[in-house]
């Protein structure tokens, strides 16, 4: 990132700038939450990545025959076969839309994870050199990013519950369970009930989010090891960054099936009355 | 961690892409694999209705085999029985034809024998007659004598 001749940046200044996003506003964002910003970078990965999914799997639906599959297919044929399993053990009702939800929710997380792969280095050097100063490649490493998903499901599981228990069944579950149906638990039901789903919402979000970015910092914190370019630093980032990257591929798909796994488990339990 | 309006984006862009999936990748996908499935299943009952056929047209082979082997028994030994019948009526009717023949031919000779004895006899008269009628010229009477001569010829 910088030349000799440049002030090199110290380990803090390298990792912060990492951190930093590139922001519709063009500096980082003041405060914590500000919704007049955009984080340009996680939406164009997150994009580009499930553009790429999605166009993976529809070129697999296209030539999809009911003869001998080729490679390709029988792959995706595989993923499907895995999705639609889960989600028919786990969601009892209508799945034309909650299956191809958890198919995509899966190829999507997994594609925007595999961020991680790439050299930590390499994408904001090259946006660099096209004058973009700050970016982030992995968008499940951003906290919009994995909420925004995870506040999709929670709407999911508002109209699902709408849609299988009928409005006027869901408020009744809304004060009765899960205590009981008596007036003065009405109250300690529903707080129940709304501390319930903002677990849920929070923790799915925040567990994708929290494994990816220190999964991301630590790609960082190797990286700044074969900075140091002496012999030890070099070996040290080939040595650590290899079994990181190694073991991190169990991270990133076990992350991405936890993810579509929660997805399903939290629409199941739309389905279900207490 | 900064919250910003990207979480909203993000939040759209979820929902297009979980509807693209719904309209034009999770259908033709899950089609074919049921298609396939029911290909298999069809097949598999293919293979299991040539299997009871094969089964079947191997017991109708040995069956017919079976009565086949059985009526060429018949026959044969119907036939076998024919011709020993037809042996035994020849024979039986050799056996006839040579007994009838033997006593055609006994009568035959006796007959001739007994010809050539009367013959023999009626020379042997005649001979012993004349012999006598040549030494006994005058003496024999033909006619006085005649009962002796009679007699005589019937204990030649």
């Amino acid at each position: 990132m910088a030349s000799g001749t440049e002030h090199a940046p110290t380990a803090g200044e390298y990792i912060g700038h990492h951190l930093t996003h590139l922001t519709s506003t063009g500096h980082k964002q003041a405060s914590v939450i500000d919704w007049s910003v955009l984080n340009v970078d996680t939406l164009f990965w997150s994009i580009t990545m499930g553009l790429l999914g999605i166009f993976l799997l529809m070129r697999a639906a296209k030539s999809a025959t009911s003869g001998v599959p080729g490679r390709f297919q029988a792959a995706v044929e595989i993923l499907v076969e895995m999705v639609e399993s889960q989600s028919k053990s786990i969601v009892h009702g209508d799945r034309s839309f909650i299956a191809p939800v958890a198919l995509t929710v899966f190829v999507w997380v997994l594609f925007m994870n595999a961020m991680d792969f790439l050299p930590v280095d390499s994408l904001p050097r090259i946006g660099e050199l096209f004058g973009i100063h700050y970016q982030r490649v992995v968008p499940t490493a951003d906290l919009n990013g994995t909420l925004g998903m995870s506040l999709g499901v929670l709407l999911l599981c508002l109209y699902y519950n709408v849609k299988v228990k009928g409005f006027g069944g869901w408020i009744h579950e809304l004060f009765t369970a899960p205590f009981g149906n008596h007036p003065l638990l009405y109250p300690v039901n529903f707080a129940m009930q709304m501390i319930e789903f903002t677990a849920k919402t929070v923790s799915h979000g925040m567990r994708l989010f929290g494994n990816m970015y220190a999964g991301e910092l630590v790609f960082m914190l190797i990286g700044l090891m074969g900075s140091t370019a002496t012999v030890a630093g070099f070996f040290g980032h080939v040595v650590a960054g290899s079994i990181w990257a190694i073991f991190h591929i169990l991270i990133v798909v076990l992350q991405a099936f936890i993810f579509m796994m929660l997805t399903l488990v939290y629409i199941g339990q739309a389905h279900e009355g207490h | 961690m900064n919250l910003n309006a990207t979480l909203f984006a993000q939040l759209v862009v979820f929902f297009i892409l979980a509807w693209f999936t719904m309209k034009f990748v999770w259908p033709p996908i899950m089609k074919a694999l049921d298609e396939r499935a029911q290909k298999i299943a069809d097949g598999l009952a293919a293979a299991d209705k040539a299997k009871a056929d094969l089964a079947h047209a191997e017991k109708k082979a040995t069956d017919e085999l079976r009565s086949a082997r059985e009526s060429a028994a018949e026959f044969r030994s119907g036939a076998e029985k024919q011709a020993a019948q037809l042996i035994e009526e020849a024979r039986t009717e050799g056996a006839r034809l040579v007994a009838a023949a033997r006593a055609a031919a006994e009568t035959e000779a006796a007959a001739a024998s007994q010809r050539a004895k009367e013959a023999l006899r009626e020379h042997v008269a005649q001979l012993a007659v004349a012999g006598a009628e040549k030494i006994l010229r005058k003496e024999i009477n033909a006619a006085a004598h005649a009962e002796l001569l009679t007699q005589l010829k019937s204990e030649l």
